[in-house]
């Protein structure tokens, strides 16, 4: 659990730098998660009053967008590419290999909190596919191989 | 020694970085002294990691590099295994005409005093002389048309903003590129951001606005790096400032977002559903003022136009499609990349002769052109030349121009199912025919999949009203590689198939 004083203080930070913006929820949700790695409940009260939103409007923002998580995410982030492109060059068949290796789906996370597995669509390597994303470096012609990279 | 070695996601994506520092060692234990430049890509994808060395014939290329590779760069580049010869030699080079791409891969991407020698600026300076009304006749004359996908004409768009009274006005650079086989945006803003950053000071001056946006999609982190270091060189050297500044934001991985309003709406910090047109953003569209909103490769040729003037950039190009198009080719494809080149190539010399033909060396199935919106094309559309109208008169789109080719192993049926279940997962939800159609369309190709062929017909219907009654692109548009794939690919929605298998 975060230490609920630490926490409102980094967020009264990351508002302060943010709340002159246009439109600063989402650069503020960025930033939230680039500091906490997900955005905390706790947090959500405190953005909603300095930007004069419901808690339910903040709720339908954060849960629209496939980059926000409500939750940790395990150690490693594996996001492999399912788009066309890909798909074209066996992403589906690593995407399985990888699944039954781990033994989890789409946006699980292995028991022991190692791997988080989610897709993506498209990451703009559609010519040299199968895409892949391990803890935000790029992977291109990638196979099983990957497994090794997000073993510990 | 000047090396250079791309900095670009694909180069960056199969090992340059390594590649990279181990050129740096190697310089080191030999005591070479060397500058490494991360360039740009030149777009020869099956040829990244792609080292040049600049000699005194030209710069020579070697790759695709392994760190094995490096030592032997340090003898005479040309004799090298993997020498390519001259980079701008090249079939794939000197095929191609490069007005918009014209310094990608050429140029430091973050060195201003490169890009002005490299003609760059030089759109901004006449641009800076000129009135609102010249510039915006100069883009409507030049007939170019939106790249993002939509074709609208770039020069009535401006007109309309530029002509709209309000007392704040927005340039919105759309460079949320998510659709598959896409990736002109994502190479312009890593291997030359300043065009963008010009063409969107232009599309400022003609419009009367004075803040920019480029949203870009979080899964392009490459590009939202160089794109940030960009703006502040930019600004520091007096070519961003008060008379017009920008800034780049990071989308939050929703393809909708894509679209022009769901893009407006997520950029004010919303959930990113669509919106109701009109109001046409022109008129009321970032906080309600007046907003262009434009495709990154829209915007990145503007200056190129400005700089050499309407009539040769129209003086490229096919019936309505006018200029050249970056061609994204992808997918199972013996030779991928960007292909710049002025409309009007066929399909098939796209895909046999520029491409190559698979990488598998089976016979090509299908080839989605524009995206996962756009129609699966089978190879008797192979003499479609590639236009706007041309690809419409096939049932299909040119989209973004990206081309995902397909070998004879693909599943045509999944593919539509793919397209149904993508369209369920990123719909916005703000309209019933996409919310709702999408499940049921996923639903009803399973039905197809397990040999009930009356539901042949409820899936046609079912994307008659997907396609009349949504309101954007995806939902109304997601029928497109659905029915091309029905009725191209009969056999494998037959429930013959599953008979056989």
């Amino acid at each position: 659990m975060l230490d609920s004083a630490l926490l409102s203080d980094r967020i009264a930070e990351i508002l302060t730098d943010h709340l002159g913006l246009e439109g600063p929820l989402l650069p503020i949700l960025h930033a939230v998660q680039a500091a906490f790695g997900h955005v905390p409940q706790a947090a959500i009260p405190q953005i909603a009053k300095a930007l004069n939103l419901s808690k339910a409007e903040m709720h339908g923002v954060i849960s629209f967008y496939h980059d926000f998580r409500e939750a940790p995410a395990g150690r490693h982030v594996l996001k492999l590419c399912r788009a066309e492109a890909c798909q074209a060059v066996g992403a589906d068949r690593v995407a399985g290999a990888i699944k039954a290796a781990l033994g989890i789906d789409w946006h699980e996370t292995t028991p022991d909190g190692r791997v988080t597995l989610e897709p993506v669509f498209c990451l703009g390597l559609c010519a040299c596919g199968p895409a892949a994303m391990v803890d935000g470096r790029l992977v291109g012609r990638c196979d099983e191989t990957l497994l090794a990279e997000v073993a510990v | 020694m000047k090396i250079y070695l791309p900095l670009d996601s694909v180069a960056v994506a199969l090992g340059a970085d390594a590649i990279a520092d181990a050129i740096v060692a190697e310089a080191a234990r030999r005591g070479v002294a060397i500058d490494l430049v991360r360039n740009g890509s030149r777009g020869m994808v099956w040829l990244e990691p792609l080292v040049e060395v600049e000699t005194d014939a030209g710069r020579i290329g070697v790759g695709p590099m392994t760190l094995a590779d490096v030592p032997a760069l340090f003898g005479s580049a040309a004799r090298h295994p993997k020498a390519m010869g001259l980079v701008d030699d090249l079939p794939w080079m000197k095929g191609q005409t490069r007005l918009t791409f014209a310094r990608v891969g050429v140029t430091d991407p973050l060195s201003l005093d490169d890009y002005r020698a490299h003609g760059g600026l030089a759109g901004l300076d006449r641009a800076r002389a000129m009135t609102p009304a010249e510039i915006v006749a100069e883009v409507t004359d030049s007939g170019l048309r939106g790249r993002g996908g939509a074709g609208f004409p770039t020069g009535i768009k401006w007109k309309t903003v530029s002509e709209a009274k309000a007392d704040r006005k927005y340039i919105v650079c759309n460079a949320d590129e998510g659709d598959s086989a896409t990736f002109a945006d994502r190479m312009l803003m890593e291997g030359d951001p300043f065009t963008l950053i010009e063409g969107m000071a232009i599309a400022g001056l003609a419009c009367g606005a004075t803040k920019g946006y480029v949203y870009i999609r979080s899964e392009y982190p490459i590009a939202i790096r160089v794109m940030e270091a960009a703006v502040l060189i930019a600004r520091q050297a007096g070519v961003l400032g008060a008379a017009f500044d920008m800034e780049i934001r990071v989308g939050g991985g929703a393809y909708v977002c894509g679209e022009e309003t769901s893009l407006l709406n997520s950029l004010e910090g919303k959930r990113g559903v669509v919106r109701a047109k009109p109001p046409l953003p022109a008129l009321e569209g970032f906080l309600g003022k007046p907003t262009v909103v434009n495709n990154v490769i829209s915007l990145a040729s503007i200056p190129v136009i400005l700089a050499k003037g309407a009539a040769f950039y129209k003086d490229f190009g096919h019936g309505r499609s006018r200029g050249t198009v970056p061609l994204q080719i992808a997918g199972n494809v013996a030779r991928g990349g960007l292909y710049e080149v002025a409309f009007g190539l066929t399909l098939g010399q796209i895909v046999d002769g520029i491409a190559g033909g698979t990488a598998t060396g089976r016979p090509v199935k299908a080839v989605q052109v524009g995206g996962p919106l756009g129609a699966y094309h089978p190879r008797s559309d192979f003499d479609t030349p590639f236009g706007y109208e041309d690809f419409a008169g096939q049932g299909g789109l040119i989209g973004h121009a990206g081309l995902t080719v397909f070998d004879d192993s693909a599943d045509m049926l999944a593919q539509a199912r793919f397209a149904m279940e993508f369209c369920a997962i990123e719909s916005c939800g703000k309209c019933t025919p996409c919310r709702i159609g999408a499940v049921r369309g996923v639903e009803t190709i399973d039905r197809i999949a397990k040999g009930d062929a009356a539901a042949i017909p409820l899936l046609t219907d079912l994307c008659n009203t997907m396609k009349s009654g949504s309101l954007c692109a995806l939902g109304g548009f997601t029928p497109y590689p659905v029915l091309s794939a029905l009725t191209h690919f009969p056999d494998d929605f037959s429930p013959m198939k599953e008979a056989a298998e």
